[in-house]
């Protein structure tokens, strides 16, 4: 799992153990990409392209895999990744609203996903499966059921203390 | 009687035909397609080539096998109907400027909709005009692409390079290059064979026809130009006539008509290269080194093994190609001959091939820093400006081309076809070897077969000769040597199948039937003429005598050969190992993939180790980077601005401690 406080040669080792224990194998792109997003958070480009140089693809072929899954990502994400939901019954029930507070209190511009600090990443999702308790937003897979864009708002300021004070 | 198929109620008979599109076609309706090339795999997704079978059901005609029996529609109100679904939607998803548009008048998706009477989108028009992305040779523009991934199979299966791949999904789905850079940011060697097969205006080929016109206009500049072989059998296309016409006379005239002072012939300089590339491939005979001799002439082949295969680049013929040849002399002793400033002499190539355009900019080919190419026309933009000037081409009284660079033999003839420059060479170095006439025709290196191989009894010896087109043959080639297989003396390379005649600049449509009657009519060129080999040419021998001395001299090496250096795949990629905050030394370990083989992974980890353990973590800045272009010498390191290579951990170590060191004294 992702770890703050290794660095970044030890992360780029990890890649390569993840890489070798593959047996370079070409078809293992996936679960190799999967197993390197845990390492970074996200998929960045340049480790992409050693992958691509280790299974000997093409950088693009990897790269048209790695943007296929939405569980991958080519961007850093944050610490802390808030998705709210945007399910028919989350959005009936003004999950928008929750979506334009966090907006707003992180700072995010048009477009953009996480906070410059690296701290928060807000993600919107077609649906938790979780519309019982509409709408509905997880922090790092923490489900917060009936949300409101205060309590969501209230414990990003809490865990943005926490930080602070580490 | 073989087994028969019914194509809209006529009887058709199956004579070993991959797919109903085949037969269909045989039966003489013209299916539309998008994603069909008998040259690619089958990729069945635009749906343009749905039939009907009995039972109503759809079917993809280039995606499935004919049957014995097999009843099919092909235009029935519900094809009809689904087809102009599909062109709408494509065209919703499309920037339609047509009028404005390169691929205009030539363009697949334009056609269709008209022949199909699409008169109106009904849905949302949702693609506009997106910025595009001008290469040395080419443009792509995504805001055109149909998705067809004919491109992304043309470059990985034909060309083995893979530079374009789909990414992304939904309705983000996009056709391009690794993480979206430009197209001359990554490994593409601008064959131009991508373009050759897109049906649309998302790639095409960058004109320099407007530079050319203004060049035309300035009174302080004389203009020339060189025509490139291939260039004469596929021209009178565009003007209606069968490929492979010969239509070299109407390319001179039409070239004079508008405003080229003098049209001189590249096979001249063909010629010029064989005679020099006939030299060196016969001192390394003598030797027996660097052996095979791999021909240089085709710039996309040359780029590509800069990228993947710098461990042969010294085995890649030093001769500049026919076209920079032909700059060299031209800028050398054109001035003079013309009377004209060496400034005002303005060089043109017309060219089958977008790679020239390429190779024209390349470092290694300026003299004091400027090209002697001022620039290069394929032969699709000289048709162009033939059309601007609204000249009818068929009507044009042929003209000879100018001296003294427009007589050439056939060997210069056939450089334009795959086999071409290695049977030239081959018929010089006969003579050379044994004196009398030789077998002029060496019919083993012809034809479209992907590998050619012949031995050949030349002065005693056997000459093992290979010809590769298209360059993913040539990669198999290549991996077969690596693994020391395959022994040969001679290697001839052509990026685009068939050879220059299906370059990538050359006339649409570029497909096997087109390339193979434009190398029939290469051949019936060189049939024709009084002189065959290089070495009969008397101007060449001219040229020797007044000014080069003799092949392989000093002034021939000077003005017709040139080098090659390793090249790096992809820019702007470093990986982060260590960086120290308060960095001196920087250190990149390359982890390309020829020092990745050679061991660079454990020489990186070297380094790590040692950096950490000096104490003085914080004055490195360590990372990994892809390929120094030193890839022979690896594994490479790159310490500030130096690269040192032949890296071991070892050795890695011993640098870190003696850097650090050097730094408690200072
Ligand atoms: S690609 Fe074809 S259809 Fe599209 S704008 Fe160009 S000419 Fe028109
Ligand atoms: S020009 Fe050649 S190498 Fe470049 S993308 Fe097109 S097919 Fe591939
Ligand atoms: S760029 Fe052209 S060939 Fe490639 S997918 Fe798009 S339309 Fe097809
Ligand atoms: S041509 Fe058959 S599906 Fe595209
Ligand atoms: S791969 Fe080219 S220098 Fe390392």
């Amino acid at each position: 799992m992702f770890d703050d406080n290794i660095t970044s040669g030890r992360r780029f080792a990890a890649v390569n153990e993840i890489v070798e224990k593959h047996g370079r194998r070409p078809e293992h792109l996936v679960a190799i990409l999967q197993e390197v997003q845990e390492v970074y958070r996200y998929l960045p480009e340049e480790v992409l392209t050693y992958v691509a140089t280790s299974l000997g693809l093409s950088p693009a072929k990897v790269f048209g895999v790695a943007t296929f899954y939405e569980n991958f990502s080519l961007e850093p994400k944050g610490k802390y990744v808030i998705r709210v939901c945007d399910g028919t019954a989350c959005h009936v029930r003004g999950s928008a609203l929750i979506q334009a507070a966090v907006r707003e209190r992180l700072g995010l511009k048009e477009g953009q996903k996480t906070t410059s600090d690296l701290l928060f990443t807000l993600e919107t999702v077609a649906c938790l499966g979780a519309c019982a308790l509409a709408p509905v937003v997880t922090i790092n897979g923490d489900v917060h059921g009936q949300a409101t864009p205060e309590k969501i708002v209230a414990l990003i300021d809490e865990l943005a203390k926490g930080e602070r004070k580490s | 009687m073989n087994a028969t198929m019914w194509v809209d109620g006529r009887e058709v008979e199956l004579s070993g035909e991959n797919n109903i599109l085949e037969v269909v076609r045989k039966a003489g309706v013209d299916l539309p397609t998008f994603c069909y090339h008998s040259e690619l795999s089958v990729y069945g997704a635009c749906r343009m080539c749905l039939v009907e079978d009995e039972r109503g059901h759809l079917l993809a005609a280039c995606a499935t096998p004919p049957e014995p029996g097999l009843k099919i529609r092909t235009n029935s109100k519900r094809l009809l109907h689904h087809r102009r679904l599909i062109l709408e939607l494509i065209l919703a998803n499309h920037n339609r400027d047509c009028t404005t548009c390169e691929k205009c008048g030539e363009c697949r998706l334009q056609e269709l909709a008209n022949r199909l009477g699409v008169t109106q989108v009904r849905f949302r028009q949702k693609k506009q005009a997106e910025p595009v992305d001008v290469g040395p040779a080419l443009v792509h523009d995504p805001s055109k692409c149909i998705l067809c991934g004919d491109c992304v199979r043309m470059c990985e299966e034909v060309q083995g390079v893979g530079v374009l791949g789909f990414a992304y999904r939904g309705s983000r789905l996009a056709v391009l290059p690794a993480f979206g850079k430009k197209m001359s940011e990554v490994e593409c060697v601008n064959c131009g064979q991508c373009a050759s097969v897109c049906p649309t205006g998302a790639l095409v080929v960058k004109s320099d026809v407007e530079r050319v016109w203004a060049a035309l206009s300035d009174p302080t500049k004389k203009v020339v130009a060189q025509v490139a072989p291939a260039v004469r059998v596929s021209f009178s296309e565009a003007f209606g006539l069968p490929p492979g016409t010969v239509g070299a006379g109407q390319v001179v005239a039409a070239l004079k008509r508008l405003g080229f002072a003098r049209v001189y012939d590249t096979c001249f300089t063909a010629d010029l290269t064989v005679r020099e590339e006939c030299h060196e491939f016969l001192e390394r005979l003598n030797s027996g080194t660097k052996l095979p001799q791999f021909t240089s002439c085709c710039p996309a082949w040359v780029k590509f093994a800069e990228q993947y295969y710098p461990e042969y680049l010294p085995h890649i013929s030093t001769c500049r190609s026919p076209q920079a040849m032909f700059g060299a002399v031209a800028k050398a002793y054109l001035p003079e001959e013309l009377g004209v400033k060496p400034e005002n002499l303005y060089v043109v190539s017309i060219m089958p091939c977008t790679a020239k355009k390429f190779e024209a900019g390349r470092r290694e080919l300026a003299r004091a820093g400027i090209p002697e190419i001022d620039a290069v026309l394929t032969t699709q933009e000289l048709v162009r400006m033939v059309r601007q000037a609204s000249l009818d081409f068929t009507q044009l009284e042929p003209e000879a081309f100018d001296l003294p660079f427009g007589l050439a033999s056939g060997a210069g003839v056939i450089f334009g076809v795959t086999g071409g420059v290695a049977e030239a060479v081959l018929r010089t170095a006969a003579w050379a070897l044994d004196g009398k006439t030789p077998e002029l025709e060496f019919r083993a290196v012809r034809g479209l077969a992907s590998c050619k191989e012949a031995v050949i009894l030349l002065g005693g010896r056997e000459i093992r000769v290979a010809v590769v087109h298209g360059l993913a043959a040539a990669r198999r080639l290549l991996e077969t040597l690596r693994a020391g297989e395959g022994k040969y003396d001679l290697v001839e390379v052509m990026a685009c199948p068939g050879g220059c005649v299906g370059g990538g600049g050359q006339p649409l449509p570029n497909d096997t039937d087109h390339r193979a009657a434009r190398a029939a009519g290469l051949y019936s060129l060189d049939r024709q003429r009084e002189l065959r080999r290089a070495d009969e040419n008397p101007l060449v021998e001219k040229l020797y005598r007044e000014h080069l001395g003799a092949p392989g001299s000093e002034e021939a090496k000077r003005l017709l050969h040139t080098h090659y250096s390793p090249r790096r795949r992809i820019s702007g990629e470093e990986v982060a190992v260590a960086p120290g905050a308060a960095a001196k030394t920087k250190i990149r370990v390359c982890v390309g993939t020829s020092c990745y083989l050679k061991g660079s992974y454990d020489v990186l980890q070297a380094f790590h180790r040692a950096i950490a353990a000096s104490g003085r973590a914080e004055e490195f800045d360590l990372g990994a980077t892809f390929c120094l272009e030193n890839c022979p010498g690896g594994p490479s390191v790159q310490v500030n601005d130096k690269v040192l290579g032949q890296m071991t951990p070892e050795k890695a170590a011993e640098l870190v401690r003696s850097l650090s060191e050097t730094k408690e004294q200072v």
